[in-house]
């Protein structure tokens, strides 16, 4: 689709390429934009038809997608496993060593990408009051919701975070100017800015050799492990915790998600602020 | 024209590096805060920005305001801001650039900010910032050197210069209105959730800033040999008066919206902001600073007669200014975040290495309005001796 | 009257200064880079098949773009699959393709890099692989 293999090297060589890729396309579009040639207009003139795909998708990468993704990751986690003992920092440990999270402690400036909670605070604003005694103490594993309608990427002024086709909501760490946009937006407080060198908090014989870290001066989170989805490996912190967590494709109707989703009830954060979590809690 | 910002008494120099002293102090921190990383503010994972991006929402409101000089003479054709329009366009200029200065120095990468324009991203309402912004202090750069540069050589204001004038009227709107954009956006805080968070920034900067113009210009008229008129004076008083007011109306507004409705999220901040909450009170001090000193100046200045006294006018300018900025410059920032998403409240203070680089932006406002003004005064005084 | 010599002082120190870096570095001769492709990893192979993922010329000229479009395709795009002029798949990684066989950053990248005065970014997020202690090479 994209004629990779000799990208590069066209590229190199300043060829014309005459047709428009999806870059340039949006690139044009958000310009005219800008310079008030409307942005209906602009599309229309650029390309016939395709505003109406792209308003029912969601979102930017929709461009290219149809109406009804084929994919979107979600979450399930049961909040009842969690409580068995050694699970939750099973989960969290297994997060954080794959991805070469920083440890700042509980101090203002930590980074985290799975964290534990409990009921009260994860719910803060919708805690029901006489919550049954269990729900109460369990604990509950907060990560990036990877919402539908991400706040995050809506705000993003350089498309350093944006939502992957397949509902991901992912992070380019080397265009994030740093400047905290998403932190502010997120209702979910997912986001971790890298106030000081991550490499200070890390243990340099623990590395995971096979991932990065990140730099000073970005903002970080959890990434639904795409780089273990790309190999057909499930999440970290699902393989840590097969019993308490499950992976899926909620746009498939019988995903092993949908199926847990159809016969338990189940909770998402803040549903109000109509951000669409992907993320199901068990109840 | 510049070369009139080199020759001064000593006590010009004196004032020159004064600031430079400051600035010098900042930079340095700015380094180390370079270095290490924005670790060594104040600001944290769940207070995610502070006195830098308070600054810059505070200083875009000053920026805009010259909008409140600009109309009266453009528009309306009253002769009396004539002399200190001038004024107004550079006290935009130098607070556009310490705008975008906060920025600088607030953000984790700023050798990557062209990003911003490498990847334009329409539905990003910092995207937009950007462009007004630059926009912004385009035009005033325009406006102010050709009308300075025609008063100089005594010709009259070039006719073309008209357009960018009109258009710098929208435009002074627009930046500030998409400055509380930027927060009232936001799903989930609560604070900035609000309709009347643009209006309520245009009011706040329509007296803050001209608060802020009538300091300088009395400032000026016992330096130097400028008169910018008893009347000037007084109508850009009552400007700031009837903004103030309804400044203050819409604080009432949300309040009041917040507290009938009773509903937790949107109290909370602001009872953190001037009560405390769960023992957390960081700002209420600071809070009730404000608000006498809004009500103090906003009784002074409808008191004719005290309006008419320079010290007292100095003084409720000083109060409304004072007042202005503790609301946006520090409360309205810091308690949008307050408490968390998780409803827990972590407090921020300012670091010193922060405060000293907001200090060093300051002086570098300071010091463009000082060397912008100084060529201003050099023409207008010029301007007296030969009429 | 016209304060030349105020002039001329401003002008020696502006020459001075501007042409700073050929007076720092004067006299120092930069050690002409010495690449090394003497890795385990690629003495595993065997001499024929010893190929980057494009050719040495491609490679040397163009590496920097390879590796930029890599990022936007492994990361932005989804695809972790590139698929060479060769007809050969690789998996799109700095850290796992390319670092696997140049591993030893210090005599590879860093030469040219260092001569050239470039200081790219990839390493403070990329790990470098860890180097084998000196003495094991004969």
């Amino acid at each position: 689709m994209l004629g990779l293999p000799h990208r590069t090297e066209r590229r190199a060589k300043r060829e014309r390429v005459m047709s428009m890729n999806r870059r340039q396309f949006i690139k044009i579009a958000g310009l005219s934009t800008l310079f008030g040639l409307g942005g209906k207009g602009a599309f229309e003139i650029l390309r016939p038809g395709m505003l109406d795909a792209a308003e029912h998708g969601h979102g930017a990468p929709a461009l290219e997608e149809p109406a009804e993704p084929a994919i979107r990751w979600g979450m399930t986690i049961d909040v009842e496993k969690c409580a068995e003992p050694g699970v939750v920092d099973k989960c969290i440990k297994a997060c954080h060593s794959v991805h070469n999270v920083p440890d700042f402690g509980d101090s203002k400036d930590q980074v985290k990408w799975l964290w534990q909670d409990d009921y009260e605070h994860t719910f803060a604003g919708n805690e029901n009051q006489y919550m049954a005694d269990h729900v109460k103490e369990f604990p509950f594993l907060c990560l990036c919701n990877h919402c539908d309608e991400p706040p995050c990427v809506r705000v993003c002024p350089t498309k350093a975070t944006f939502r992957r086709p397949d509902g991901v909501v992912a992070m380019d760490y080397h265009r994030c100017i740093g400047c905290r946009f998403c932190m502010a937006a997120c209702p979910f407080g997912a986001r971790s800015f890298n106030w000081l060198d991550p490499r200070d908090a890390l243990n340099e014989k623990e590395y995971n050799m096979e991932f990065p870290t990140r730099g000073r001066g970005v903002v970080e989170k959890c990434n639904f492990c795409v780089e273990r989805l790309a190999k057909g490996l499930m999440p970290a912190c699902v393989e840590a915790a097969p019993q308490a967590l499950a992976f899926g494709n909620l746009a498939d109707p019988d995903s092993n998600v949908r199926q847990i989703l159809r016969k338990r009830p189940s909770m998402r954060r803040k549903l109000e602020l109509g951000s669409e979590p992907s993320v199901f809690y068990l109840v | 024209m510049i070369e009139k910002a080199l020759k001064g008494e000593p006590r010009y120099y004196m004032w020159l590096v004064f600031l430079l002293g400051i600035i010098g102090v900042g930079m340095g921190c700015w380094f180390y805060q370079l270095h290490k990383g924005l670790g060594i503010t104040g600001m944290g994972r769940d207070i995610s920005w502070g006195v830098y991006i308070a600054q810059f929402t505070f200083l875009v409101g000053v920026a805009a305001s010259a909008v409140m000089i600009v109309i009266p003479l453009y528009l309306h054709n009253y002769k009396k801001y004539a002399k200190v329009v001038i004024f107004g366009e550079f006290l935009a200029i130098a607070a556009v650039t310490m705008c975008m200065l906060f920025i600088v120095v607030d953000i984790g990468q700023p050798q990557r900010m062209l990003n911003v324009l490498l990847h334009p991203t329409p539905n990003s309402i910092l995207f937009y910032d950007m462009i007004v912004l630059a926009g912004y202090l385009l035009i005033n750069i325009i406006v102010g050197y050709n009308c300075l540069l025609a008063d100089a050589q005594h010709r009259p204001h070039p006719g073309w210069l008209k357009p960018f004038i009109w258009l710098s009227i929208p435009w002074a709107v627009s930046i500030h209105t998409v400055t509380a954009f930027l927060y009232a956006g936001l799903p989930g805080r609560h604070l900035w959730l609000t309709a009347v968070m643009a209006p309520r920034f245009l009011a706040s900067a329509f007296a803050s800033g001209p608060a802020l113009l009538v300091l300088v210009l009395l400032i000026i008229s016992r330096v130097s040999k400028f008169d910018p008129g008893r009347d000037a004076l007084q109508t850009i008083a009552k400007t700031i008066l009837y903004a103030m007011i309804i400044n203050l109306f819409l604080v009432g507004m949300e309040v009041f919206t917040a507290f009938y409705s009773n509903i937790p999220g949107h109290m909370h901040p602001l009872q953190y902001l001037y009560a405390g909450l769960h023992g957390h009170g960081k700002l209420v001090a600071w809070m009730w600073t404000a608000a006498p000193f809004a009500a103090i100046g906003v009784i002074l200045l409808l008191i004719p007669s005290a309006r008419r006294h320079h010290g007292i006018l100095a003084f409720a300018c000083a109060s409304i200014f004072l007042a202005a900025w503790i609301d946006k410059g520090i409360g309205l920032v810091i308690g949008g975040f307050i408490p968390n998403p998780f409803h827990r409240i972590i407090e921020y203070s300012a670091t010193f290495p922060e405060i000293s680089i907001t200090l060093a932006i300051w002086a570098i406002g300071a010091l463009i309005l000082t060397v912008l003004h100084k060529v201003a005064i050099a023409v207008r005084e010029e301007e007296a001796s030969t009429t | 009257m016209y304060d030349a010599w105020k002039i001329l002082v401003g002008l020696a120190i502006f020459v001075g200064l501007f042409t700073f870096a050929f007076w720092m570095n004067a006299g120092k001769a930069a050690p002409v880079p010495e690449v090394k492709i003497d890795t385990p990893e690629i003495k595993k192979m065997p001499e024929p098949e010893r190929k980057c993922v494009e050719d040495k010329h491609f490679m040397r000229t163009t590496h920097m773009q390879l590796i930029n479009d890599w990022r936007d395709m492994a990361l932005r795009e989804g695809n972790r699959e590139y698929v060479n002029k060769r007809g050969e798949k690789y998996v799109v990684s700095l850290q796992n393709t390319c670092m696997k066989c140049h591993s030893n950053k210090k005599e590879f990248c860093d030469q040219c890099h260092n001569y050239t005065g470039v200081s790219p970014y990839c390493w403070d997020c990329h790990i470098e692989p860890k180097e084998e202690p000196k003495g094991n090479e004969s």
